[in-house]
């Protein structure tokens, strides 16, 4: 194996060091290279914060959106050119705080896509708030008493509704990571793989010793097809589930499913608008 | 003067008038098409609250030996299908109206014509067929075509079962020999000679010449959410989505949709996003994300009465400086405000061009008049609107933001060629890399401020008419052209000239001398606070000297505008 094609070579990267970031950085690029998809193939998606300079990082077509915008933006470029490969990454305030009605819709109209969330259950861009996913009694320079409200439970949040592939990942174990990110990537339709990781800068609660202590992995008796079971796993108290929870390949994507592409697979970049019909349109309205 | 007497008038303005669900969109939709085949130019609009049963909603049709495409307040011919309709149009009444209705609704009275619409439609089959009683009786008591009616109320019910059809042709003929009996008696205030040339105009309104428009201009991909009076141009654009292959999406919020719009331009899609008021405050943060990205976007505001939700169903022109403001920092725009059919189909299609070309958001300002009216015209010119693409294939070394001398950088798309695509909300370098470099940042903010001069180059010239040796001139921009226009014409003004202005923004440098001839300027807007005054005085060096304008949710009449042209004071 040469070098990885998604490398951008000597960059200045602007997390801190030790951060969680690194490590999903490396299983994406790493995931890619091995999945023999190249550079101009892929459409790294993001919206604002520290997981969202990701794009700048790998050598990928990429948009660096709004804050919390990064899935409408997804979904509209793969129904616009399904041949590329899409991913959304982001981190949880981005995904499931500002963007929070995106990801539920997201979920709904299952574009094939992919949707990877660095959830470090803090707020690092703007030093230091809670996120939707902080954990009761986190304390913050805004939050000073302590974070009351129920952490956001996205694996829950996704099988009620009836995501198509639900995965949750450690951004320091990359092998593992690696192979439910590239199941993700595999899979048809919208895939959300969260991916709890340590912030050292502003999560001294959250560390990795913390999540060593508080995640599980998934064994080989979870029937990921069980849907009822996927919502217990994610739903039950207790340590984190790692692995791929839920994956059912029976509902057709968003782009399988628009009449655009009925009887014409061309991407959209490559037509022309139809004048001798609209003529004939035009004609009809007497 | 013409139209405004009431004797051996050949023109007419007949109102329906119902509660919401009772069908007066259906007799309205069927009457204007056997008129207009009959050989009648017609001009329809409507006016209607925000519900979907009861209250009281009317139409206006306006009938005449010659184009008419503006609104009229008088009424010569009311069909009122409920009792609130009287007190509703009350003020729009003069001494020789004609009302027509059934005797259940209406008490008789001097100016009052009992019509068997339940007699009618009881014979036809049942009180189902009471609309379309209406329709013959209208038709019969306009002299439209007994033929063209029949066969048309055959092709609009032709979808229903058999005995149907046949029941609505039989209320249709029964109500226009009924109709036609009326005339006779010599009860019917007009008579309007007929034109051959009229029946193979066409019926389009504000809402389909959007769609059309952008069909025209290559639209691919639209991206909504719900808002009245914008969703017309949605549900046009999704009812022809298999024929010309477009992705039609009702988004979850306007935040969504502008952000799909931007993400479908960015991966070669030619998108829109069609809405109204307050669903486009929501977008405000993606026009500003199209303007760094520099990634073409088409919005089409609809205007209608804010601040808030306002007056959901009604009209208004108080968006103008929201669109020219919209979205947090420095970047160039275009604002078309069309002002007639013709004029939303062109600079609709006309936006995808110019938007693709220039790499800019540019917007379609119309209102909820617009949206909802229509009138007869002979054709829309498609030669008119040449379809161009202006993606490049990407080669490996390509910088998506490559400094050039007109600031446009030649636009790739992913997938097309073996470069990278890039797109970058912060402050980015030639590569669309994130920087605070604060010389690439100088360099990047003139850059896309160059394309403005472009724009100003391609700024289309207000449309002008009256005497060349004016004193006074109307401006006006968007909806209210064509009233002003006949207006004027019937106040039989000498010193008195009319400017529109299709595109409000870049303000057309040619329009500069127009407003230095007058010697007094009189804006016209459906605002409270002259909004394009204001611009006109910012970027057409010209202040006001008067303005006229309407903020109570409805549309000028061509009867009160010609008052108010009358008195104004002549400056000779």
């Amino acid at each position: 194996m040469g070098r990885n094609r998604f490398d951008m070579g000597g960059i200045d990267i602007a997390w801190c060091p030790g951060c969680g970031n690194f490590n999903i950085l490396e299983t994406v690029k790493e995931t890619l290279h091995a999945m023999g998809l190249a550079p101009e193939e892929v459409v790294l998606v993001s919206g604002i914060g520290q997981a969202a300079k990701t794009p700048h990082y790998l050598k990928t077509h990429f948009f660096n959106g709004l804050h919390g915008r990064a899935l409408p933006v997804a979904t509209a470029i793969k129904a616009s050119n399904p041949a590329l490969t899409v991913i959304a990454e982001s981190g949880d305030g981005d995904m499931y705080g500002e963007g929070g009605n995106h990801f539920i819709h997201a979920i709904r109209r299952n574009p094939d896509i992919t949707n990877i969330i660095h959830n470090n259950m803090v707020y690092g861009l703007t030093k230091g708030q809670a996120s939707p996913t902080s954990r009761p009694g986190f304390v913050t320079p805004v939050q000073v008493h302590g974070v009351f409200e129920e952490p956001f439970n996205p694996l829950a949040v996704a099988l009620a509704m009836n995501g198509t592939f639900v995965a949750r990942a450690y951004s320091e174990d990359r092998e593992q990571t690696a192979s439910v990110i590239r199941r993700a990537i595999e899979h048809r339709g919208y895939a959300l793989v969260d991916v709890l990781q340590p912030c050292v800068s502003f999560n001294r609660v959250n560390t990795r010793k913390w999540y060593r202590e508080n995640s599980y992995y998934l064994d080989g008796s979870h029937d990921t097809g069980d849907r009822v079971e996927a919502f217990r796993v994610a739903t039950a108290p207790g340590p984190f589930p790692l692995g791929v929870l839920y994956e059912s390949g029976g509902r057709k994507t968003f782009e399988e499913n628009l009449p655009a592409y009925a009887g014409d697979a061309r991407p959209l970049y490559q037509r022309e608008p139809d004048r001798q019909r609209l003529a004939a349109l035009i004609a009809t309205r007497t | 003067m013409r139209d405004r007497g009431s004797e051996g008038r050949n023109s007419a303005t007949i109102v329906l008038g119902g509660e919401a669900g009772q069908g007066i969109q259906t007799i309205e939709f069927i009457l204007a098409r056997v008129l207009k085949r009959s050989g009648y130019h017609i001009f329809s609009t409507k006016e209607y609250m925000s519900r979907i049963r009861g209250g009281t909603n009317t139409i206006t049709i306006r009938v005449s030996d010659r184009p008419v495409a503006a609104l009229a307040h008088r009424v010569d011919l009311l069909v009122p299908l409920h009792r609130s309709v009287l007190e509703h149009v009350g003020d729009r009444m003069r001494e020789d109206t004609l009302i027509l209705g059934d005797a259940g609704v209406l008490d008789a009275g001097p100016r009052t014509v009992h019509a068997p619409l339940s007699e009618i439609a009881r014979e036809a089959g049942g009180k189902i067929y009471e609309n379309t009683a209406a329709v013959g009786i209208l038709a019969g008591a306009l002299d439209a075509d007994r033929q063209v009616l029949a066969d048309y109320v055959r092709e609009y019910f032709a979808r229903k079962k058999p005995e149907v059809i046949e029941h609505n042709e039989a209320a249709a003929l029964a109500g226009h020999a009924w109709g036609l009996a009326l005339r006779g008696e010599g009860k019917v205030p007009f008579s309007i000679p007929r034109n051959p040339e009229v029946r193979g105009n066409l019926l389009i309104s504000g809402a389909e010449a959007v769609g059309l428009g952008a069909i025209a201009g290559g639209c691919n991909f639209v991206s909504s959410y719900p808002m009245s009076p914008s969703t017309a141009v949605l549900t046009f654009l999704a009812a022809h989505d298999e024929s010309f292959g477009i992705v039609a999406e009702q988004a979850e919020d306007e935040i969504a949709a502008v952000n799909m719009a931007v993400g479908a331009w960015y991966s070669g899609a030619r998108a829109m996003a069609t809405t109204s008021g307050g669903g486009f405050a929501l977008m405000e943060e993606g026009i500003s994300l199209a303007g760094m990205l520099e990634t073409p976007l088409v919005i089409h505001l609809a205007q209608r009465p804010g601040p808030a939700t306002g007056l959901p169903t009604r009209t208004e022109q108080g968006d103008l400086e929201l669109a020219l403001y919209a979205g947090h920092g420095e970047f160039p725009r275009v604002v078309y405000a069309p002002g007639s059919t013709r004029e939303c189909f062109l600079l609709t299609a006309r936006a995808f061009d110019v938007a693709d070309r220039c790499q800019v958001p540019v917007f379609i300002l119309t209102d909820q008049y617009t949206m909802d009216t229509y009138y007869d015209i002979p054709g829309l010119d498609l030669e008119a609107v040449p379809f161009r693409k202006h993606i490049v294939k990407s080669p490996a070394d390509y910088l998506r933001y490559r400094i050039t001398e007109n600031g446009i950088s030649p636009r790739a798309v992913p997938g097309f060629g073996d470069g990278l695509v890039t797109a970058d909300s912060d402050e980015h370098d030639e590569a669309g890399h994130i920087t605070e470099d604060m010389g690439v940042r100088v360099a990047m903010v003139d850059k896309r401020l160059r394309k403005a001069a472009s724009l100003d180059a391609e700024a289309l010239g207000p449309v002008f008419a009256g005497p060349e040796d004016y004193s006074i001139l109307l401006a006006g921009w968007g909806s209210t052209h064509h009233v002003i226009s006949e207006a004027l014409e019937l106040s039989g003004r000498t010193d008195t000239a009319c400017l529109h202005f299709p595109q409000v923004y870049p303000f057309p440098s040619r329009a500069r001398r127009y407003l230095e001839q007058a010697q007094k300027v009189v804006v016209v807007e459906n605002n409270a606070t002259g909004q394009f005054a204001r611009l006109l005085n910012l970027h057409g060096g010209r202040e006001a000297d008067e303005l006229i304008l309407r903020y109570d949710g409805l549309a000028f009449t061509v009867e009160e505008l010609t008052e108010a042209i009358g008195a104004l004071e002549g400056e000779d």
